[in-house]
C-alpha cells in the first residue's frame, strides 16, 4: 500500500494526536478533544483507538488486536490486518510478545510490563454523560470537579436496587483528580487499570483523547459501607480450569447448556499448553483450538 | 467436550466475495457504469459531493456503485477518501451573486431583474410513473432558448439597500475548519453552516419542519433560490493574482425572516442561509431554516427549548457517519459487557428473591 503514509495516517496529524497523548499523559484521566480524522472503518467500529494506534507504532512494534479478549474477533483480524497493510508491522496473539496491544472491552489477564502500551477504543468517553446530556454542562462539572451528580447515581441504584448496578464502564477516579470511563470493561478489570504500562484511551466519534501513565492511583467510586467488589462468572473456565479469569458463557445445546470459558483466548491457550484442562477441555494439541 | 469456535478470518474474507457478488447482481443484465451514475443518477451523485464534503462527481458516482447505492455508506466512502488529500491552499470565497443560474426562483417577488427561471424542477410534475422510461427512456427533442448574459442580483441585496433586511457583514477571520480543530461549543455561524452543509439531508429536513409546526417558528419566506455554476478562484502566490481553477455547480438559498426590533432599532427582517454542492434544493432550504432558528440568541429571541435551538443538540447529532457508525456498532460482539450485565442481574434476583419472603413474613 504505497499509497498511503506508514500507519495510513498522514505524519502531521499523528503529530497532531501525539500532541493529545502527551497532554493526556499529563494530566491523568482528563478527556483531551483532539481532531479525529474520518477513518476507512465506521465510527463505532474503534477508530479512536486505531488512530492512537497508528500514532504510536513504529515499524520496529509488534502489534497485538483484541475485541472482547479474544484476537479472532471479526473486528480484531479486521483492525489486525489494516495495520499489516498499512504500517507492515508484525503481529502476534501472544499478549507478552506485543509492544502495542489495542482493545475493546477487556484488559488481558496477564500483567502488563513497563515496556508496553495498551491502546483502548472507546465510544463515550464522558463518565457523566448520561447524568447530564450536555458537553458544555460535563466540561464544567470536570474543571470545578463536580462529581456529587455520579455519587447520587451510585447511591440511588443502592437504594433501588440493593447494589451499584453498573457492571461494565464502571466510573474510577485517576489520581484523586477526573472521573474516568475505563471504556465498556468489565468491572472485573478495574483493579487491573493500576499497571506498570502506558494506557491510552482513543474516542473517535467523540473526538477526545485520553490517558493514564504507568503506576498511577485509579479508583473506583464505593462507598464505605458498599465497597467495589469486581466480579466474574461463579465458575471456572471449562476449557483451562483456570479459577480467577473473566469467562464468557457460551450456550451449547437446545436445553440451554452453558459452557464457560475465558474471554481471554491467548490466557486460556497459554494455560492449556502448560498443561492445564478444564472440566469440558481437550488436553492441548498442536494445530487444535 | 467443547471446542471453541474460531474462523473469524476465514468469515471475513467470505462475506466480502459474496458481497462482491451481490453487488453485481444478475450477471444477464448489463453492469452499470461510473459514467451512467454520474450522468443519470445526478441527484444521487450530489446528495454524496454535498455531504462528503468533497466536489467530484466522478468518485461520487464510484462510491455510490461501489456501495450498492447505499448514499450513506457512498458518503462515508467519500469522507474517508477526503482526509487522506493533501492540503494545497484555500480558495478565493465564490460569489454565488455571479451565478449562472439554471434556476432561479423568489416566493417574495413576483419578477425581479434576472427573471424568474423555473429550470429542471420536479416542482410542476405530476407524479405519475412514467411507464415508457421502463421501455425506452430516450428523451424527446428539447426547446433550446439563448442564454442571457444579463447579471442575476441577489434579491435579497434589494431588500438590504432599503434597509429592510438585517445586516450581514463579513467576517475578519477565516472560518474554523470542523475537519481539522474539534468541535467546541459555542460554535459561531460560519462554524454552524459548515457542519449543516455536510449534515444529514434527512435530519436537517426533520429539523427544518419542526420549526414550520411550531417548534421554534420562525416563518421563512424563500426570497431567493438559486442553481446554478459559479467559479472557483484561487490565489495562486508564484502569480500574485487570482486565477480560475474550475467550476462548481451549487444550490443557494436565501431566507427572509420575522422581523425584530427594539428601542434602539426599528424592525427589519432577518435572514437564515443556506448553501449546498450541487443540485439540493431540498437540503438547502432546510438548511437555512435550521440556520435561522439556531440563531436566537444573536438576535435576542427567546429560547424555547426546540431542537432546532439547541446548537450543541443539531451539530452533535447532524453527522450521518457519526450517527449511522455509532447506531450499527451496537451489531458488534458485546459478550463481555453482557456477561458482565448478566451477572450482576442475576444477583439482584436473587438477593430480590431473598427479600421477597421474609419482608412478606415480617
Amino acid at each position: 500500500m504505497s499509497d498511503y503514509n506508514f500507519a495510513y495516517l498522514d505524519e502531521q496529524t499523528k503529530r497532531m494526536i501525539r500532541r493529545a497523548i502527551l497532554k493526556g499523559l499529563a494530566i491523568p484521566g482528563h478527556q483531551v478533544p483532539f481532531a479525529s480524522r474520518e477513518m476507512p472503518m465506521p465510527y463505532g467500529w474503534g477508530t479512536g483507538g486505531v488512530q492512537v494506534s497508528a500514532a504510536i507504532l513504529t515499524p520496529e512494534d509488534t502489534l497485538k488486536v483484541i475485541d472482547q479478549g479474544a484476537d479472532d474477533t471479526t473486528n480484531a483480524v479486521s483492525i489486525r490486518r489494516f495495520f499489516q497493510k498499512t504500517a507492515g508491522v508484525a503481529v502476534t496473539e501472544a499478549t507478552a510478545q506485543a509492544s502495542v496491544i489495542q482493545t475493546r472491552h477487556r484488559i488481558p489477564e496477564a500483567d502488563l510490563r513497563a515496556d508496553q502500551i495498551l491502546v483502548y477504543q472507546v465510544p463515550i468517553p464522558e463518565p457523566l454523560r448520561f447524568l447530564e446530556p450536555s458537553e458544555v454542562e460535563t466540561r464544567k462539572m470536570h474543571a470545578l470537579e463536580d462529581y456529587g451528580l455520579m455519587h447520587v447515581k451510585l447511591y440511588e441504584d443502592i437504594s433501588q436496587h440493593g447494589d451499584i448496578a453498573t457492571a461494565y464502564a464502571y466510573p474510577v477516579k485517576v489520581e484523586g483528580r477526573y472521573v474516568m470511563d475505563p471504556s465498556p470493561i468489565p468491572k472485573f478489570d478495574n483493579p487491573k487499570l493500576e499497571m506498570a504500562g502506558i494506557q491510552l484511551f482513543g474516542a473517535g466519534r467523540e473526538q477526545r483523547i485520553y490517558a493514564i501513565p504507568p503506576y498511577t492511583r485509579v479508583v473506583s467510586l464505593d462507598f464505605d459501607d458498599y465497597p467495589f467488589q469486581p466480579t466474574k462468572a461463579d465458575h471456572a473456565c471449562d476449557l483451562c480450569g483456570a479459577q480467577n479469569s473473566y469467562l464468557d458463557e457460551l450456550i451449547v445445546d437446545d436445553d440451554g447448556g452453558r459452557v464457560f470459558m475465558c474471554s481471554d483466548t491467548d490466557y486460556c491457550s497459554t494455560r492449556r499448553k502448560q498443561g492445564h484442562v478444564g472440566a469440558q477441555g481437550l488436553p492441548y494439541a498442536e494445530g487444535a483450538t | 467436550m467443547y471446542v471453541a469456535v474460531k474462523g473469524g478470518e476465514r468469515a471475513i474474507d467470505n462475506a466480502h466475495a459474496w458481497l462482491a457478488e451481490e453487488r453485481r447482481g444478475d450477471r444477464a443484465v448489463l453492469e452499470l457504469s461510473v459514467a451512467q451514475i454520474r450522468e443519470q443518477m445526478t441527484l444521487a451523485v450530489n446528495r454524496v459531493m454535498a455531504e462528503g464534503s468533497l466536489y467530484d462527481p466522478d468518485l461520487a458516482a464510484l462510491a455510490i456503485k461501489q456501495a450498492r447505492g447505499d448514499l450513506i455508506e457512498a458518503i462515508f466512502l467519500i469522507r474517508a477518501y477526503r482526509t487522506t488529500l493533501p492540503r494545497f491552499g484555500a480558495s478565493n470565497p465564490i460569489e454565488t451573486g455571479d451565478m449562472l443560474c439554471e434556476r432561479r426562483v423568489s416566493a417574495t417577488f413576483k419578477d425581479a431583474p434576472g427573471g424568474q427561471v423555473l429550470g429542471p424542477t420536479f416542482d410542476y410534475t405530476h407524479r405519475l410513473l412514467d411507464f415508457k422510461l421502463a421501455a425506452d427512456g430516450e428523451a424527446g427533442d428539447v426547446p433550446k432558448g439563448t442564454p442571457t448574459h444579463d447579471p442575476t442580483p441577489h434579491i435579497m441585496s434589494f431588500l438590504d439597500r432599503e434597509g429592510l433586511i438585517q445586516d450581514e457583514r463579513a467576517g475578519e477571520n477565516t472560518p474554523p475548519d470542523l475537519t481539522r480543530t474539534p468541535l467546541e461549543l459555542p460554535a459561531d455561524r460560519a462554524l454552524r453552516l459548515q457542519s449543516l452543509a455536510r449534515g444529514d439531508e434527512g435530519f436537517i429536513l426533520g429539523l427544518a419542519y419542526s420549526t414550520q409546526r411550531g417548534y421554534a417558528r420562525n416563518h421563512a419566506f424563500v426570497a431567493e433560490l438559486r442553481i446554478g455554476a459559479v467559479a472557483v478562484e484561487m490565489e495562486i502566490p508564484e502569480l500574485g493574482f487570482a486565477i480560475e481553477i474550475g467550476e462548481i455547480t451549487l444550490t443557494e438559498c436565501e431566507t427572509v425572516n420575522q422581523f425584530q426590533g427594539s428601542k434602539t432599532a426599528p424592525p427589519q427582517f432577518t435572514r437564515g442561509y443556506g448553501l449546498v454542492f450541487g443540485m439540493s434544493e431540498r437540503k438547502a432550504i432546510s438548511m437555512a431554516l435550521v440556520d435561522r432558528a439556531l440563531r436566537w440568541k444573536e438576535l435576542g429571541e427567546d429560547n424555547l427549548g426546540a431542537p432546532a435551538q439547541d446548537e450543541e443538540f443539531v451539530l452533535y447529532h447532524s453527522d450521518n457517519i457519526q450517527a449511522t457508525g455509532f447506531l450499527e456498532h451496537i451489531k458488534l460482539p458485546h459478550y463481555v459487557d453482557f456477561q458482565s450485565e448478566l451477572e450482576l442481574i442475576r444477583k439482584l434476583r436473587r438477593e430480590a428473591k431473598e427479600n421477597i419472603p421474609r419482608e412478606a413474613a415480617e
